[in-house]
């Protein structure tokens, strides 16, 4: 990969999490690189999820503290996260079933919207304006992810890869500066991992998105990612560019350990 | 003509974004409205009108206020009779303390007064829901029941808390006669109507379905729950409240707290799921439906029931009509929970596909 990465534009500092008496996460430190893709990896329940949930903060850590851009935060919260600029796929997707495509698209629009609730009542002025214009950049991202035919569909209708896709679009619709993403590929075939794939590297490459990306499929984090940390029971057992992770000897007897 | 969208090609997204994007739709709704406003007042009887048509209106209204809450935003409530009381008499008290307030601010205020106190009762959906929020909605209920009943400086110290208005006019226009009465109504249903439309398909509306259906996922795209469901709280009790105001000082003219009672809480819940939670057009259906049905049981099962030889008293026909709703409420919440509206627009969908179904 030849891609140009560039300043640390998020970084953790010993962060620990638990749940009552479970450790999901043990004094992890790592750092993300502006431009670059990330991987998370490791044997399920490794906390990697965990890892991204206190990034956005929906999941608040007992220890350590982000650093995004430069400013510390010891107290994450989503909306905080939202304003920053981060914005995220879930593991299990979580899209808003009761509205179709476009309208779950176009929630992700909600922090540039400026017009107030009684302008919105009468469609009025800037509520009007608002609405095409967010309507034309939610079409784009639904142009980047080839989801024309779908746009009127309830999502809940949709079969598993597209409700993937959808909530991909959702992320971008944001356009966010970091992207962090969980196991976005999880239970697709070949040929919808392909496309995804090949969507994670436009937004990379065309957009300039960082990307934080939790996968299992150990050829795809390989071929894509910059940089890869490898968790093991809320613990960092490696760090760094994918070839020096594979040879890792603690990497690969945990992967083996978690195999059988 | 057949019921198509073919040929009617959107070359922009403003045309895309209509209330009614498909032609025929915006005929229909446009003769409903013609109807509505000329043909209803020359043609139908003031019996009419005063038993299923104005109530139906004002119970619509309200109907719309609690499917704001509980079908776009996914807050159970079980305080819309609260939130109708607060609204009455707080018009009420504009209406006999300020001299020479125009009627319509004082309906409108009283709309205003309930939203603040819906907005409050509104807190505890920031930390509990479901039967919990229930519960806590439900003490809207007997709070203000007993407001009403006990503290005289609201109800302008009249017995009971039982008030009346008397000589409703707007500019010179005297709602007296129930022609009057129902085209004021209507007004403020179409208006409000469009307000409500307006409002779930623009961002607010989406605050409060993203909310409504996953909200972790909402509060990660940066929709403050806070304030969507706040403002939800204030929206659905801004209209329910106006339907109170409306159902006092237009529907009733003198009233007393019984008229806002649990009784009417549980009815427009019950409207809301049996008309379609979650769609515009569902608060009319279910409206109209428990409008209609005590009536039309009257009229026709001790009929029916004469003609297997069986007599049926009137207090028969009212537990018939609690068995039939229990039964019915039931059978959408379990197979339908999209309500009259969505056995609607299925047939649309058919009917724009027939005759060719695939
Ligand atoms: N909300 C929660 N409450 C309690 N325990 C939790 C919670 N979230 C995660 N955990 C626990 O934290 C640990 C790490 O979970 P996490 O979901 O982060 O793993 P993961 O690496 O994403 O696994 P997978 O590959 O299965 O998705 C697990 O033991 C899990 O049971
Ligand atoms: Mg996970």
């Amino acid at each position: 990969m030849s891609r140009q990465s560039g300043e640390i534009i998020l970084d953790l500092k010993n962060v620990s999490l638990s749940f009552g008496g479970v450790k999901a996460l043990t004094d992890i430190s790592f750092d993300v690189r502006e431009h670059e893709i990330r991987a998370i990896i490791g044997p399920n329940g490794a906390g990697k999820s965990s890892m991204l949930n206190v990034i956005n903060g929906v999941y608040r850590p007992q220890k350590g503290e982000i650093i995004l851009r430069g400013q510390h935060f010891s107290r994450m919260n989503p909306y905080k996260a939202a304003r920053a600029g981060i914005s995220r796929t879930f593991q299990n997707i979580a899209l808003f079933k009761g509205m179709n495509v476009i309208d779950n698209l176009m929630t992700g629009r909600n922090l540039k919207i400026r017009s107030n609730l009684i302008q919105q009542a009468f469609w009025w002025g800037a509520a009007r304006r608002e609405e095409l214009l967010h309507r034309a950049k939610v079409e784009e991202v639904i142009d980047f992810l080839e989801i024309q035919h779908i746009r009127k569909t309830p999502v809940g209708r949709l079969p598993y890869g597209l409700q993937k896709r959808v909530d991909l679009g959702r992320a971008l619709a944001m356009e966010p500066s970091i992207l962090l993403l969980d196991e976005p590929m999880a239970g697709m075939n070949v040929e919808e991992k392909q496309d995804m794939c090949r969507f994670i590297l436009d937004v990379n490459d065309q957009f300039g998105t960082t990307i934080v990306l939790i996968e299992h499929d150990m050829a795809v984090v390989m071929d894509i990612s910059d940089r890869v940390v490898v968790l093991d029971y809320g613990r960092k057992i490696g760090d760094g560019d994918p070839d020096a992770v594979r040879a890792n000897p603690e990497v690969i007897s945990a992967y083996l350990g978690a195999s059988h | 003509m057949l019921y198509r969208e073919n040929g009617q090609f959107k070359t922009s997204y403003a045309a895309d974004q209509q209330i009614f994007p498909i032609a025929q739709d915006r005929w229909a709704i446009f003769g409903l409205l013609v109807v509505a406003f000329i043909g209803v007042p020359l043609l139908v009887d003031e019996y009419l009108l005063r038993a299923i048509l104005i109530p139906f209106l004002i119970l619509s209204l309200a109907a719309l206020g609690v499917n704001i809450l509980v079908g776009f935003c996914g807050q159970i409530t079980l305080g819309a009779g609260a939130f109708m009381a607060v609204g009455a008499y707080a018009a009420y008290n504009f209406h006999i303390r300020i001299e020479g307030l125009p009627l319509l601010v004082s309906l409108l205020l009283g709309g205003v007064t309930a939203a603040g106190v819906g907005i409050f009762f509104g807190i505890p959906s920031l930390r509990v829901r479901g039967l919990y929020l229930a519960v806590a909605t439900l003490a809207a209920q007997f709070f203000t029941d007993w407001v009403f009943l006990r503290v005289p400086w609201f109800t302008g110290h009249a017995s009971s808390g039982s008030v009346s208005v008397s000589n409703l006019q707007i500019m010179g226009w005297q709602i007296d006669t129930p022609v009057n009465k129902y085209l004021f109504c209507l007004m403020f249903l179409t208006v409000f109507a469009l307000l409500a439309k307006n409002m779930t398909r623009c961002a607010v509306g989406r605050q409060w379905m993203a909310i409504r259906d996953m909200d972790v996922a909402a509060e990660v795209i940066g929709i403050r729950p806070l304030f969507a469901k706040l403002s939800a709280f204030a929206v659905s009790s801004f209209f329910v409240g106006t339907a109170g105001a409306l159902w006092g000082f237009i529907h009733l003219a003198s009233w007393e707290p019984a008229a806002f009672s649990v009784d009417r809480s549980f009815q427009l819940l019950f409207m809301v799921i049996i008309g379609g939670l979650g769609t515009i057009m569902g608060s009319f259906f279910g409206a109209a439906f428990i409008v209609i049905l005590p009536i039309a049981l009257n009229q026709f099962l001790p009929a029916f029931g004469a003609l297997f030889g069986i007599s049926i008293s009137t207090a028969g026909v009212s537990h018939a009509e609690l068995i039939l709703f229990g039964g019915l409420i039931i059978f959408f919440l379990i197979k339908e929970p999209h309500g009259i509206a969505r056995l609607w627009s299925t047939g649309k969908e058919k009917l724009r596909l027939w005759p060719f179904p695939h």
